[in-house]
């Protein structure tokens, strides 16, 4: 469990987060929602530690985060798994050494040991076919899913997503959400979210935030968002035709 | 201002220091990217410096026999002039120069490429210290095999300068091998080497702090591996000054 107790951050003068409390649960996927400019980044940033916050606290499973040495800091991220944006493949390593990484690193498995362990993630991911080919060789969906993999590579404690579909077509989006739903469920982790992506509100939304100017606005689940009286996350929500008509749908059925 | 600027990067460059400059967490890896590094850095480097080492050589010799020896000066000042300004600047302070170039302008835009592709961010994610795991084997890398080029780049030169001999004819081998020889003093050697050493690392770790420091996109990592060549340089030639004042005194 991660709990985020009234953070606050600011750059340069301009607020950007503001009192924001939070619980992420054991096994959840958890999803922080928001217009571009609304603070998820920033606030995803915090809860890893790249960015510390200017109040509050972080607190991974007692352990706060925030107030603690940057080695202390180290060992909590041995328990961390991040996927991001852009994948973060290492250009140089094929997809297995990439993978292998996080397992030569830290582990101390023997290399048959390792190499299994990074097959049975690929394998995971369905892509156990590309092991030896470099990153650039493979497209952006299967960049993402290798990341995948090796984010999970050493069993985290915790996972984070930073707009894990960002630049993906809506087909291969929903392959990498019900991933990453699967594995949250799988090993039981805190999954953590950082999405504009509709599609994966409405198929992996297990806790939902929404952030509006750097304020917590809204928090619930994927059953209660489509009828929820706030005006800010209707406004963000239904800026989309498409769920603009399924609300719709909704209504005329009830 | 600018001062004050210049102070805070000088700070900073520090801070990512005291990062490099650490036990590496896996020994294995280490040594393995050290490998890759000396091979990348150094071994990739051999072509060009006996390239330019040859051919400025060659010109070295053409010049000092068109331009300084004269019919009261010795026959072997040609030879001797040669080395010297080989021995003393060309191979240790001028190779580095060049190599600031080429190798330093590398590294900045490969650890940049990676800053702005969030894989150095990924790798502190894993908790792996990634200014260590990048930069201390670049380091290593080219602090081990620069005094290699350093005597490589000697030997070219000389050879350039025997070559351009016998071929344009303007002095015999054995004039040139007895400037060669004239009060030659190993000391100078070493101190090519020692200089050397300062310069490559210089090089690798400006450069790659302007690339772990990129903020931005490709363009600001063209911008930072500019940046990099001119400040590696104007380092070079600073501490060429106070290495030769301690070291020639």
């Amino acid at each position: 469990m991660i709990e985020a107790i009234s953070i606050y951050k600011q750059f340069e003068g301009k607020t950007v987060l503001e009192d924001i409390n939070a619980t992420f649960n054991n096994g959840a996927t958890n999803l922080i929602i928001g217009q571009s400019g609304a603070g998820k980044t920033v606030f995803l940033k915090c809860i890893v530690g790249l960015l510390a916050p200017d109040k509050g606290k972080i607190i991974y499973d007692g352990r706060c985060i925030t107030t603690m040495k940057e080695k202390e800091k180290i060992t909590i991220r041995r328990e961390i798994g991040m996927l991001f944006q852009s994948a973060a493949l290492f250009d140089s390593m094929s997809v297995l050494e990439n993978v292998m990484f996080p397992l030569d690193m830290f582990s101390s498995m023997t290399y048959k040991e390792r190499l299994a362990r990074a097959r049975a993630c690929l394998d995971r991911v369905n892509l156990i076919e590309a092991q030896d080919k470099l990153p650039e060789e493979i497209s952006g969906g299967m960049q993402k899913r290798v990341a995948i993999a090796r984010a999970i590579a050493l069993e985290p404690k915790y996972l984070f997503c930073d707009e894990p579909n960002s630049g993906l077509d809506p087909q291969t989006s929903l392959v990498i959400d019900e991933l990453i739903h699967d594995i949250t469920k799988e090993y039981g982790i805190t999954t953590i979210v950082n999405t504009h992506d509709m599609n994966s509100v409405m198929n992996i939304g297990d806790h939902i935030l929404f952030l509006s100017g750097g304020k917590l606005a809204w928090e619930g689940d994927k059953t209660q968002i489509l009828n929820t009286e706030n005006e800010q996350l209707n406004e963000f929500l239904f800026s989309s035709e498409i769920l603009r008509q399924v609300k719709e749908q909704a209504f005329k059925h009830k | 201002m600018i001062l004050i600027e210049a102070i805070k990067t000088f700070g900073s460059y520090l801070l990512l220091m005291k990062r490099v400059l650490t036990k590496p967490e896996r020994w294995l890896m280490f040594f393995r990217r050290t490998l890759h590094e000396i091979y990348q850095l150094g071994v990739n480097s051999i072509p060009i410096v006996l390239i330019i080492s040859l051919f400025i050589g060659a010109a070295l010799c053409i010049q000092m026999k068109t331009n300084v020896e004269s019919p009261w000066m010795p026959k072997f000042v040609t030879g001797y002039a040669t080395r010297e300004v080989l021995l003393l600047e060309f191979s240790s302070t001028i190779m580095c120069l060049i190599l600031a170039g080429k190798v330093g302008s590398n590294i900045t835009s490969e650890i940049g490429a990676m800053r702005v592709t969030q894989q150095i961010d990924a790798l502190d994610m894993m908790g792996v210290n990634s200014a260590n795991f990048l930069i201390l084997p670049k380091v290593t890398g080219l602090v081990l095999t620069i005094p290699i080029l350093v005597i490589f780049s000697i030997a070219s030169g000389i050879g350039g300068a025997f070559l351009i001999g016998k071929l344009t004819g303007i002095m015999t081998s054995e004039e040139l091998t007895l400037g060669l020889q004239h009060e030659f003093t190993v000391w100078f050697v070493w101190y090519s080497i020692i200089k050397s050493f300062f310069f490559a690392f210089i090089i690798t770790s400006v450069a790659s702090f302007y690339g772990y420091t990129v903020k931005g996109g490709s363009i600001e990592v063209g911008k930072a591996s500019t940046n990099a060549v001119v400040s590696c340089s104007a380092l070079i030639l600073f501490s060429d000054i106070v290495l030769t004042n301690i070291m020639m005194q």
